[in-house]
């Protein structure tokens, strides 16, 4: 790419990462790994704890440098424009760090303050802010006494009191019941539609189902990146079975032991409520060899069938194949 | 005694907070057989916590009754506390100790004899894929392993049920997973009765059997497929163009039973797919609204917790309505 056209490209891009690297001593956190999000995309970035999704945000908001490779935010070179991309974004964590002795007003009044707002423009987001959160009645509530959910949606306005075009939530719905998650979401895709870029990293991959294009960083190295449906056709080694038997707890040892002697070749077995899952390389082709496993010990088969992978599947399996390749 | 490994009937448990009374758990009746995986789920506040402590003896009951293994609540804490194992929702591990120190520590707790202890922290060690991890201090273990060593540290005495609250909390998926599988295993080699609470909608899809928590009652108490079954009608899932005018427009069309957001998709319960959708999607042409596929999707636990949740506040709104309108019109 020339010069030219990179410095273009990342003036639109509101999220371009390229080439980046971090090195911790001898460790490698991030590893080469480039991509872009464009405005008004909802971006799930996943990975197993300490595969350097944090690294990378980190990278992005000019907290730590990069070793070698590029982070560009709104157009600003993370590394050396720090200060235009703090002005630029919203950051969110899973901690919330709201004041919890301040009221829900004062917290956003607050961190207008910390972002130079004029006491206009701070009138007009707190009314904003204070209607998307759902907190009509309770502006003058201390934070402490909120529940999960509106402490959440009140952190979330508080990120982006100075309306960023960028925003990051790292892990934003630890520990918050479904119902206020699915209110969460709402508000993502509203700040979507109003063309602001959304980063989000979230251990739980039903929601990160919610995104429109993910990213699967493993080991430092970004191993998938697509749309949820697309990672399911190409990532999933493998394909699921539910069983469906008279006796899960003894069919289930009987599978594991199947699968320790390679007598099928199971890549998981595992129990799910009533149910078994398992994992192997081509459903029509084992559905019989497992059948008869169970039947001729004694266990009514009711059925096997095939479903389709959830993305857990997906990424335990994009993980598992980039340990197994290292 | 009786056949259950865990038992509470009409149970009630109030706190009494500057002269108020607050009601956590408001007449809770369950009862778990032994072998079974028992997940209690619920919004913020249920009592799902508080539960899982008035059953284990941690706090005192207001009144009904609560048991674990035959054993009271009140009265038998002691006779509990040695078949029991829990993991408390903000648990903490000595970080100075080590992993084996860790496991040394809980072996005392429960005066585990020290033959006992040789053979079977070696054992715990190995199911939590630890072994190799010994001399680890607890405090530099990842998330994930904190959590198995918690299981494991609970597991010692050799309980027969264990009570995990919000066990995988900020947990990613990979260990996530390798402690449900671990918990499958427990429930298929050893039989043992776990009762978790969760916020976590697939894993309550795990359990055998789930109870839904709403304001310190059960609201529903059956397994994940039986729940699923009792929403009524199918679900169909789409993208519109203005999500906000197809969601209005869905919640007053007739025969739509519920609308759910799903991100900037929107699910619509419906009776009758054949008849509906073809509505819907002329509906949403009518209004210049466009949308990609409409298409049916499965129930999930997900969409059933929130219909279920969304349902029991409804119909405790409209009691509260009928009541007005009674008071105001004289009539009934």
């Amino acid at each position: 790419m020339s010069a030219e056209l990179f410095v273009t490209q990342s003036q639109v891009t509101p999220i371009l990462v390229q080439n980046l690297t971090r090195r911790f001593g001898a460790f490698t956190a991030v590893d080469d790994v480039s991509f872009s999000v464009q405005a008004g995309e909802v971006f799930g970035w996943l990975g197993p704890n300490g595969a350097g999704k944090t690294t990378t945000i980190r990278m992005l908001l000019g907290l730590i440098k990069p070793s070698s490779g590029s982070a560009f935010v709104s157009g600003f070179n993370s590394a050396t424009q720090t200060k235009l991309v703090h002005a630029h974004v919203g950051y969110m964590s899973q901690q919330f760090t709201l004041y919890n002795d301040l009221t829900a007003m004062q917290n956003i009044r607050f961190y207008g303050g910390v972002h130079g707002l004029s006491s206009d423009e701070l009138r007009q987001r707190i009314s904003e802010i204070i209607q998307m959160a759902g907190l009509v009645g309770r502006e003058n509530t201390l934070t402490g006494s909120l529940s999960g959910g509106w402490k959440q949606r009140l952190a979330l306005g508080c990120a982006i009191v100075h309306h960023p075009k960028v925003v990051f939530l790292d892990e934003p719905t630890a520990g918050v019941d479904p119902i206020s998650r699915r209110q969460f979401w709402e508000l993502i895709y509203q700040m979507a539609k109003d063309g602001v870029t959304v980063l989000v990293t979230t251990h739980y991959m039903d929601e990160a189902e919610l995104c429109q294009r993910v990213g699967f960083i493993s080991a430092g190295r970004l191993v998938a990146l697509d749309s949820v449906s697309q990672l399911k056709l190409t990532q999933m080694r493998g394909q699921v079975l539910e069983i469906n038997v008279s006796d899960p707890e003894k069919a289930v040892r009987i599978l594991k032991a199947a699968q320790q002697s390679h007598q099928v070749p199971l890549d998981e077995v595992a129990l799910y409520g009533a149910q078994i899952h398992a994992v192997v390389p081509d459903a029509q082709e084992y559905n019989d060899a497992i059948q008869r496993l169970l039947t001729q010990d004694n266990i009514r088969v009711n059925s096997i069938e095939w479903i389709a992978p959830t993305l857990e599947d997906v990424f335990i399996s994009s993980v598992k194949a980039r340990v197994d390749a290292n | 005694m009786n056949q259950f490994a865990i038992s509470a009937t009409n149970l009630v448990k109030e706190f009494k907070a500057n002269k108020h009374v607050v009601t956590a758990i408001n007449g809770l009746s369950l009862q778990v057989a032994p072998g079974e995986t028992y997940g209690l789920i619920g919004p913020d506040g249920a009592g799902k916590t508080t539960t899982t402590r008035v059953i284990l003896g941690l706090l005192s009951r207001t009144s009904g009754e609560s048991s674990v293994l035959g054993f009271d609540s009140m009265n038998d804490m002691y006779e509990i506390r040695k078949r029991v194992g829990y993991i408390a929702q903000q648990f903490s591990l000595p970080p100075p100790l080590t992993v084996m120190e860790n496991m040394l520590f809980f072996a005392g707790i429960h005066s585990v004899s020290s033959e006992q202890q040789k053979k079977r922290i070696p054992e715990l060690l190995a199911f939590a894929g630890l072994s190799e991890f010994m001399n680890r201090l607890a405090g530099k273990l990842s998330g994930g392993m904190k959590k198995k060593l918690a299981l494991a540290c609970s597991l010692i005495h050799e309980p027969q049920v264990v009570m995990l609250d919000e066990p995988t909390l900020g947990v990613d998926p990979v260990s996530r997973r390798e402690f449900w599988n671990l918990l499958g295993n427990l429930r298929a080699e050893r039989g043992l009765t776990i009762f978790v609470c969760t916020h976590y909608m697939d894993e309550a899809e795990r359990c055998t059997r789930v109870g839904l928590m709403y304001e310190g009652k059960l609201i529903v108490d059956d397994s994940p497929a039986n729940i699923k079954r009792i929403i009524p009608g199918h679900v169909l899932e789409f993208m519109p163009s203005d999500f906000a005018a197809a969601r209005k427009l869905c919640n007053e069309m007739d025969g739509v039973l519920e609308v759910q957001t799903y991100g900037d998709k929107l699910h619509v319960f419906v009776g009758d797919v054949a008849k509906r959708k073809p509505q819907i999607e002329a509906a949403l042409a009518s209004q210049g609204i466009t949308h990609d596929n409409l298409r049916e999707i499965e129930v999930r636990m997900e969409e059933a917790f929130i219909s279920l949740i969304r349902r029991q506040k409804e119909s405790v709104e409209q009691d509260g309505m009928l009541t007005q309108k009674s008071e105001m019109s004289g009539e009934i």
